[in-house]
């Protein structure tokens, strides 16, 4: 099962929260919006990313969860 | 023995008004994507969540300590109900009536993600009907509070809360609508030659 | 209305058998004689009966999206299963600009697009019916309308929605948001409106000439269908053509017609006009890509011919810029419609494509600073696939085969020279940019 993190970009503001404690995974792009990593969540990662989705304050991170296994390279 | 319980009443009230100033400022800040000098934006989204759990924990003991005194008589559940209590029934029901907006705003927050969205920004905005309601509570039934340096600290919280409302008042009134953002956008970005 | 010539029907032969053109008669047909020339639409009393027919067929949609039909008709059919209801909407919006089939199918065939609409309802079990138009409906809708209702042909009855003028008003999301009574922007998908779409019902969001052609196919089957087209993109389809030689017309063309026919090769052109011929062509519209002339002179109108130089056909738009015209002009002018149209919504779109269109209109003048194409490959990177929706997509893809296609133009340019000799525009835009709520609503 893989999770992957997606913006809503209709509720993204632009807040930064994500950015800052996820950085492995999203950065910002010049206008302060984040550019998210397409692939799998490293399960390294998992706590980390399930933090930056409750921090948002406009709630626009989400993890989607899908039954494929997570394809390597 | 029973002192200590009113002392303890007493003084976390006082706190918990200083908390619950912060709260909101830094709620407000949340909203406007301020930050606090020298930290990142993060540590305004964690303050503000971290310390609204504090002030209803001191809040709690705040109650708790209250309703053990025994000098007056105070039946725990006038700490929920407005109007339950015979001692300062209507500064009590107050902070009955403070009190139940926040336990709504953090029950809400802690099922943000599972809430529809609309329903979560509804009750979070009861934040500005519960502070000046708590603010009220707390000057009508603190005697501390009514006289002295306290009063001054109390009539400071005020102050700060109307300035930070006002600042969000005013960006909102400020904000472009969204049929004229692309708009804005290009005026600040169209060549002239 | 419009003043847009169709250049499809021969004079009145056996258009069935014929193969060309197959939707689009002489004259506006009225319900007489839409059964006179069809008969009626032949319902299967089966739901989900005419998806396999529609699969043979090979099918994808007209709307520009090219997905492949029955795909589409089955999940809606299979989540209306689990959800007990589903809807159907025609549209019939076309926001791009330049396309004018839509609106010339509905005055001359409504019957079959409103045939198409009752067949797809049975096919999917939808309950609730939608004609989506962004301008007033036409006497020939109306009449279609009240013909087939005195006739009890129509098992569904339609509601006629209208949509703003707005480019993004025809997009999927946008159509459900505006049916639902919000504003004709689009939403952020998943889910699918296939899965949850209008009032959280499974709505089947069809092109009105993807119905013409499904309500066609339920007649004359899927072998009739793929007689005209190539094998992997079997049928015809309507193109709006703009070249300097002639007016803006509609013509039905068979998948995989060579573009030299349709838009002329240079001879034809400068024959006419004593100018140079094309110096590009625009394929798929304003979110579409240009092609350098006289490279691209060989290709034919079919995905698989257009994808070798990143285009794809879209909704059938097709234009051929004269040589004497500012290419940069041209490409500046729509993209600042494309950055006006814009819904605002994601910050990616919003902060991306005014700076884009500004970038261009700079291009476009005379001597530009060093950075702007450096700027504008930036944000156009930055821009793609960060919207809620495929308008700065879009958007980028028509700017990027502009910059390749254009790249002497802006050479010359730079060093204060112009090849045009005509300012005339020449691709069309409408007049009135959005500038309140209202205007999406």
């Amino acid at each position: 099962m893989t999770e992957r993190l997606r913006v809503n970009p209709i509720q993204c503001v632009g807040h930064g929260v994500c950015a800052e404690l996820l950085p492995e995974l999203v950065t910002l792009d010049e206008w302060g919006y984040p550019i998210v990593d397409p692939g799998p969540v490293p399960p390294a990662l998992d706590r980390d990313a399930r933090r930056a989705v409750a921090a948002c304050p406009a709630l626009a991170l989400k993890l989607t969860r899908s039954e494929e296994p997570a394809r390597s390279g | 023995m029973n002192t200590a319980f009113w002392y303890a009443s007493r003084a976390t009230g006082i706190v918990a008004l200083l908390l619950l100033t912060a709260v909101l400022v830094l709620g407000i800040l949340v909203n406007r994507q301020g930050r606090l000098p020298g930290l990142p934006r993060f540590a305004v989204t964690d303050l503000h969540r971290n310390l609204s759990l504090l002030s209803v924990t001191f809040i709690a003991i705040h109650v708790f300590t209250a309703v053990l005194d025994t000098y007056v008589h105070i039946p725990l559940i006038s700490a929920v109900i407005p109007f339950a209590s015979g001692y300062e029934r209507l500064w009590l029901a107050l902070g009955a009536v403070s009190l139940d907006i926040m336990l709504a705003m953090i029950v809400t927050s802690l099922l943000r993600g599972r809430l529809n969205r609309i329903l979560w920004r509804a009750v979070h905005l009861l934040a500005y009907a519960s502070w000046p309601v708590a603010f009220a509570h707390s000057i009508g039934s603190s005697k501390d509070l009514q006289q002295g340096w306290m009063l001054g600290l109390a009539v400071g919280c005020a102050v700060i809360v109307a300035a930070a409302v006002i600042w969000r008042l005013a960006h909102a009134a400020r904000q472009v609508p969204r049929a004229g953002r692309v708009a804005a956008v290009f005026s600040q970005h169209t060549v002239t030659r | 209305m419009t003043t847009v010539v169709n250049q499809s029907a021969p004079g009145g032969a056996a258009r069935q058998a014929a193969g060309l053109p197959r939707l689009l008669p002489a004259a506006p047909e009225d319900l007489h004689a839409h059964l006179a020339r069809y008969g009626p639409a032949p319902y299967r009393n089966q739901p989900g009966a005419l998806i396999a027919d529609v699969e043979a067929s090979g099918l994808t949609g007209r709307g520009g999206a090219a997905f492949p039909v029955h795909r589409k008709l089955a999940a809606v059919a299979r989540a209306g299963l689990r959800q007990g209801r589903t809807v159907v909407v025609a549209n019939g919006a076309e926001s791009e600009p330049a396309s004018r089939k839509d609106e010339l199918l509905l005055q001359l065939a409504p019957n079959l697009v409103l045939d198409g609409l009752q067949l797809t309802a049975e096919a999917v079990g939808a309950a609730e019916a939608h004609l989506y138009l962004h301008y007033a409906p036409g006497p020939q809708i109306l009449r279609a309308l009240a013909e087939r209702a005195a006739r009890g042909l129509d098992r569904l009855a339609v509601s006629i929605t209208q949509a703003p003028p707005r480019f993004l008003a025809g997009q999927e999301a946008a159509v459900v948001n505006r049916l639902g009574g919000g504003p004709a922007l689009p939403t952020f998908q998943p889910p699918r409106v296939s899965e949850r779409g209008l009032g959280g019902a499974p709505t089947l969001v069809q092109n009105v000439e993807t119905l013409a052609h499904l309500a066609l196919i339920a007649r004359y089957g899927p072998r009739w269908f793929r007689a005209a087209g190539t094998a992997a993109e079997p049928g015809s389809m309507l193109t709006t053509i703009y070249r300097p030689d002639a007016k803006a017309h509609v013509r039905e063309v068979a998948i995989g017609t060579p573009l030299r026919t349709l838009l002329g090769d240079g001879a034809e052109v400068s024959r006419a006009q004593g100018a140079q011929g094309a110096q590009a062509w625009l394929v798929g519209g304003y979110h579409g890509t240009w092609l350098p002339m006289p490279d691209a002179a060989g290709i034919t109108l079919d995905n698989a011919s257009l994808r070798r130089f990143g285009a794809a056909a879209g909704a059938g738009v097709l234009a051929a810029l004269p040589s004497d015209r500012c290419g940069l002009t041209e490409v500046a002018r729509v993209t600042s419609y494309l950055a006006a149209e814009s819904a605002g919504q994601c910050g990616p779109c919003l902060n991306g494509l005014p700076r884009i269109a500004a970038a261009l209109a700079e291009l476009a003048g005379s001597g530009h600073r060093r950075r702007t194409v450096a700027d504008l490959k930036r944000w156009s990177g930055l821009v793609e696939g960060r919207g809620a929706c495929n308008h700065p997509d879009g958007t980028v893809r028509f700017v990027r085969s502009a910059l390749v296609v254009f790249e002497p133009e802006i050479r010359r340019h730079a060093g204060g020279r112009c090849a045009a000799t005509n300012r005339r525009p020449f691709l069309p835009l409408p007049d009135g940019l959005p500038t309140s709520e209202e205007d999406w609503t």
